[in-house]
């Protein structure tokens, strides 16, 4: 029996190259030896099947209707999302090459209780739907949700800090997201083997001894194998037997498309991000291309038609939740190029061919598509990539090098916006963000909320002077952020506990090595008026302004000459660089849930503007309540010396401490990156290259002009697909919020005059 | 704007006699002077006064900060990453001619540091008289290119457009033409000034004679973004109710003046 079962895996290996992967789950190593790279322009790519265009134009039609209905097309009401509790659903059966959808609809919003119930009701309720009244007596008294175990578990003091808002956007109610699931397992091996694989390591885990840690991953391996035969019930839903290997492209394509959907199914995480999948999609193609099985057309096809269900993912949120993250997304990032550890690149046709799907279907900002960047990937991907950014602002840009050197594998991928992780092992703990420009005030008002006139940061003596004095300051400041990273961390020690125990990613993690390295991620927003702020204080002699219950205001510098962040500056760049590095090592001092890595991010999404909003003026000019810069982008008006300076200084932040990501957003106009398309190229390309070289982390870009952003505002209907990139993620302009719109207009665009 | 003004004891450590350039800005990404991704030094002064400048800001002769070249190159490499194998330096202005000792002493050094060398000029300095004479044949020695305006080709319309003749302009582009310096020739198409076809013609023809060292021919949009400035320094605005050309007259000038006949740009700086 275990003879024949061999004999028949062989058949579906048929073709590949032996190795490794043949003997244990390896995906890394099928792709080192089978790799197919492409050196060449995009002159080879095919446009749409009539078939996808058909299906992309009834897309097309429900987000239209879907946004003239307020946001939400259709939504559960009262089925709790299992990996079966829809019955399969279709855009139109007959001409779909790649099916699966989240519910028995398209667009149609699961119902997601696990993470929080009141979360899943008021987001209900926030679209005119009514949840089912069994559901909330289910859920808050029968079965426990992760949003009450962390509240039964917070201390007042994190509830504060929380409330305040010094802390915001906590995972503590809805899913953390941020796994990558190792999707290519399911087309390469069938679900058979891994589920035996898993039931293998399950065997012996911790060898009896029955510790906390060894049963709770015993409890987890479990519900890992449980969810994978689930997943074959819900692909045989659809008519596919997921319990072998693919056989073919088409079925590769769909077996690891369904890997995803069992994720996206179950959780509705921060991001839900696809992983690395080019390499590995283009082996399979190749094999049926080179036997003449299909043509270049029907490759492009199921690329085509696999991105074009990336784009349908939908949860529902509260209007809360959206202020945070605007747009609705959903982070299906994908991850894809990059050089592998040996050197050689990684870029083959699918990866020109997902860059194609912008083409073919038109702009669109799901999937979150990342690429890899190093100085070495060939120039025909180097250019093509920059034409399609100038083209539709859709693309991020990472650095390779960089990571892979970080963390150690070539087989990474992008788990949210802008973090990395191992996708065989690595598993990432989101955290949200502190703010540490708020920061900055407590430590001058004695922790004293600015805005509320509360006691919420420790009890310290503010400073009482006229002018501020620097080292002070610093030792205040010290004062607030000790507090600050022992509640922050705390905080999330509780969510991941929680997290763990009451709306585990079964589905996600059974795509992964069962022995696992946890990355413990947290986040810094408001670092460029931090930086400006304490610059001004130590170089521009600031002067406090309080008002009458004694609370600083307003900020006068005599010399507001003094230096910012954003010009290449190294005294100001230094105070950014020492405040990452100082706050991580604050947050270090705290015990990690499950052992985890620190790491932290310069990263804020479009949460600067909720953030800006709950800040107070602050010493560097910025007036209460206006957004933050976006991640690690200098603020507004900062830059003097153009952009390269301004990349400069954020390509000094230091990575080894914020390993979870250094976002800057670019926007640029197009004559201002040259006079002709050629040009333009030329210069983006050697922009991205400099900016790498120098150790830049990570670049939206966005290449248009501030009046096209104004006339979309005033004319959303004349430009339905116009993108753009906001911190790590990429939305339709038309679905910000108007704070949000006005926030990305008053951005720095790097113009020539 | 302040020029870097960080620890540069290995830049300063040169003689006293160091000419000083003044500088109105820096643009540490400009794209559109000159090949690939460039540092481009705005100098401080001008004696032209053409009607549609967009930067007068520059005019004024002997203010700005500033710099040595030692000091001006120090901050430049910081950005060497970014410029691939086309990229480098520009010295703009204002009028960088007028500054020739600085910009002397900074093409000198970037070359020996292997850095290419662009000047974007007017050419109104330009005189075979000496000392300059010969401080300018020097400087071309460590310009790799050189961009120049042609303004007007007639020269009554170009001192009324500029306050200035254009005689001396083409006697440096016949300069150019004898050593074989290249160059980019740059036309700013300003309506009711410069867009008239019998002068555009003229132009193209007066491109051709001197084509073995044109690299390049653009055609520059006329643009209002100098408007404010204008307000800011108290100056009225000399070309008040003027629009820019339309896309149609840019593709007109760019057919006159046969700019997609010269595409040596792309193999800057290999030749």
């Amino acid at each position: 029996m275990k003879e024949l079962k061999t004999e028949t895996t062989q058949n579906y290996w048929d073709g590949f190259n032996a190795g490794d992967w043949q003997g244990e789950i390896d995906v890394r190593d099928f792709i080192q030896q089978n790799l197919t790279q492409y050196d060449g322009d995009e002159s080879f790519l095919e446009g749409p099947t009539e078939a996808t265009t058909t299906l992309n134009n009834k897309v097309i039609a429900l987000k239209q209707k879907e946004r003239e209905a307020g946001g939400v097309l259709d939504a559960d009401t009262k089925v709790p999302a299992t990996l079966t509790s829809h019955k399969a659903g279709y855009i139109e059966k007959d001409l779909e090459k790649i099916v699966g959808l989240q519910t028995d609809k398209p667009l149609k919003r699961a119902f997601m209780p696990y993470g929080g119930i009141r979360m899943a009701e008021d987001a209900l309720e926030a679209y005119g739907y009514k949840p089912d009244p069994e559901m909330h007596k289910i859920f808050s008294e029968w079965r426990k949700t992760h949003n009450q175990g962390v509240f039964d578990v917070y201390t007042p003091d994190m509830r504060k800090a929380r409330h305040y808002k010094i802390v915001t956007g906590l995972p503590d109610a809805y899913g953390r997201g941020r796994i990558i699931p190792d999707l290519p397992r399911v087309a390469l091996y069938g679900i058979d083997r891994l589920i035996e694989d898993k039931m293998a390591d399950g065997a012996n885990l911790g060898d009896g001894e029955m510790t906390d840690s060894v049963l709770r991953l015993r409890e987890q391996v479990s519900e890992q194998i449980r969810a994978l035969t689930n997943m074959k019930e819900m692909a045989a839903s659809y008519g596919y037997d997921i319990s072998r290997p693919a056989a073919n492209a088409q079925e590769a394509v769909q077996w690891l498309y369904f890997g995803y959907l069992a994720a996206i199914k179950t959780q509705n995480g921060a991001a839900m991000s696809v992983g690395r999948i080019d390499a590995f999609m283009d082996i399979f193609i190749q094999r049926d291309l080179d036997k003449g099985l299909i043509s270049e057309k029907d490759a492009q096809e199921l690329i085509d038609q696999f991105v074009m269900k990336l784009r349908l993912v939908r949860f529902i949120r509260t209007p809360d939740y959206n202020d945070l993250f605007s747009g609705d997304p959903i982070w299906a990032t994908l991850s894809m190029a990059g050089v592998g550890m040996d050197g050689r690149h990684h870029v083959s046709k699918t990866s020109f061919r997902v860059l194609k799907t912008l083409e073919n279907m038109g702009a669109a900002p799901e999937p979150n598509i990342t690429l890899l960047w190093d100085k070495r990937l060939p120039d025909g991907f180097k250019r093509y990539a920059s034409e399609v950014s100038i083209d539709s602002s859709t693309i991020q840009y990472e650095n390779d090098e960089l990571l892979r050197d970080q963390w150690g594998t070539d087989y990474y991928g992008i788990a949210c916006c802008v973090s990395a992780q191992p996708v065989a092992d690595g598993v990432q703990f989101f955290g949200a963000r502190a703010n540490l420009a708020k920061a900055v005030l407590y430590a001058i008002n004695g922790g004293v909320d600015e805005l509320a006139g509360a006691q919420v940061g420790p009890n310290a003596e503010p400073i009482t002077s006229d002018y501020i004095d620097y080292d002070e300051f610093m030792r205040k400041f010290s004062v607030q952020t000790d507090w600050l990273a022992d509640v922050y961390v705390n905080a999330l020690n509780a969510i991941h506990y929680m997290h763990d125990k009451y709306d585990y990613e079964a589905e996600e993690l059974a795509l992964k090595n069962t022995r696992l390295d946890y990355t413990f991620a947290t986040g810094i927003s408001g670092l460029s008026h931090a930086i400006d702020s304490i610059s001004a204080i130590k170089y521009g002699h600031v002067k406090i302004i309080r008002n009458e219950d004694g609370i600083a205001v307003d900020f006068k510098a005599d010399n507001d000459d003094y230096p910012r962040y954003g010009n290449n500056d190294d005294r100001a760049d230094q105070i950014g660089k020492d405040l990452i590095k100082q706050f991580y090592n604050k947050m270090n001092t705290h015990h990690l849930y499950h052992n985890a890595k620190l790491s932290t991010s310069v990263l804020t999404i479009t949460s600067n503007v909720v953030y800006g909003k709950n800040t107070g003026t602050t010493p560097n000019g910025r007036q209460a309540g206006e957004p933050f810069s976006p991640g690690a982008n200098p603020a507004y008006g900062a830059e003097k010396n153009g952009a390269l300076a301004s990349l400069m200084s954020t390509a000094k932040l230091p990575y080894k401490y914020a390993t979870d990501g250094i976002s800057n957003t670019f926007g640029v106009t197009p004559r201002t990156l040259g006079n002709d398309v050629e040009g333009q190229k030329d210069t983006l390309v050697n922009m991205v290259d400099g900016y790498m070289e120098n150790k830049g982390m990570h670049l939206n870009i966005n290449v248009f002009n501030r009046d096209t952003l104004r006339d979309a505002q005033a004319h959303p209907e004349k430009y339905p697909t116009l993108t753009v990139r906001v911190s790590g993620y990429c939305v339709y302009f038309a679905d910000l919020t108007k704070e949000q719109q006005d926030d990305v207009i008053s951005r720095t665009y790097f113009e020539a005059m | 704007m302040k020029i870097y003004e960080q620890d540069l004891s290995a830049a300063t450590a040169v003689t006293d006699k160091a000419p000083i350039g003044y500088v109105h800005s820096i643009e540490t990404f400009g794209s559109v002077d000159g090949p690939g991704i460039r540092y481009v030094a705005f100098l401080q002064g001008c004696r032209m006064r053409c009607q549609f400048c967009h930067n007068p800001d520059t005019w004024n002769i002997g203010t700005g900060d500033e710099v040595t070249a030692d000091e001006m190159l120090a901050d430049a490499k910081r950005y060497r990453a970014f410029w691939g194998t086309q990229g480098g330096i520009t010295t703009s202005g204002g009028e960088a001619l007028l500054q020739i000792d600085f910009i002397l002493d900074l093409f000198k050094k970037a070359k020996a540091d292997g850095i290419t060398t662009c000047l974007d000029t007017c050419g109104q300095p330009f005189t075979r008289k000496q000392p300059w004479f010969g401080k300018f044949e020097e400087l071309m020695k460590y310009t790799d290119i050189s961009m120049v305006d042609i303004k007007q080709i007639n020269p009554r319309e170009h001192k009324r457009l500029t306050g200035w003749s254009n005689e001396n302009i083409f006697d440096m582009l016949d300069y150019m033409l004898e050593h074989d310096k290249h160059v980019w020739i740059r036309h700013v198409l300003v309506p009711q000034r410069t867009d008239y076809d019998y002068e555009l013609i003229q132009i193209g023809n007066y491109i051709k004679t001197i084509a073995p060292i044109v690299d390049k021919v653009e055609i520059l949009p006329y643009h209002t973004m100098g408007v404010p400035k204008y307000e800011e320094l108290g100056i009225k605005y000399p070309l008040d109710g003027i629009e820019p050309p339309t896309t149609l007259r840019v593709k007109n000038a760019e057919r006159l003046l046969h700019t997609s006949d010269y595409t040596n740009y792309k193999k800057f700086p290999n030749y």
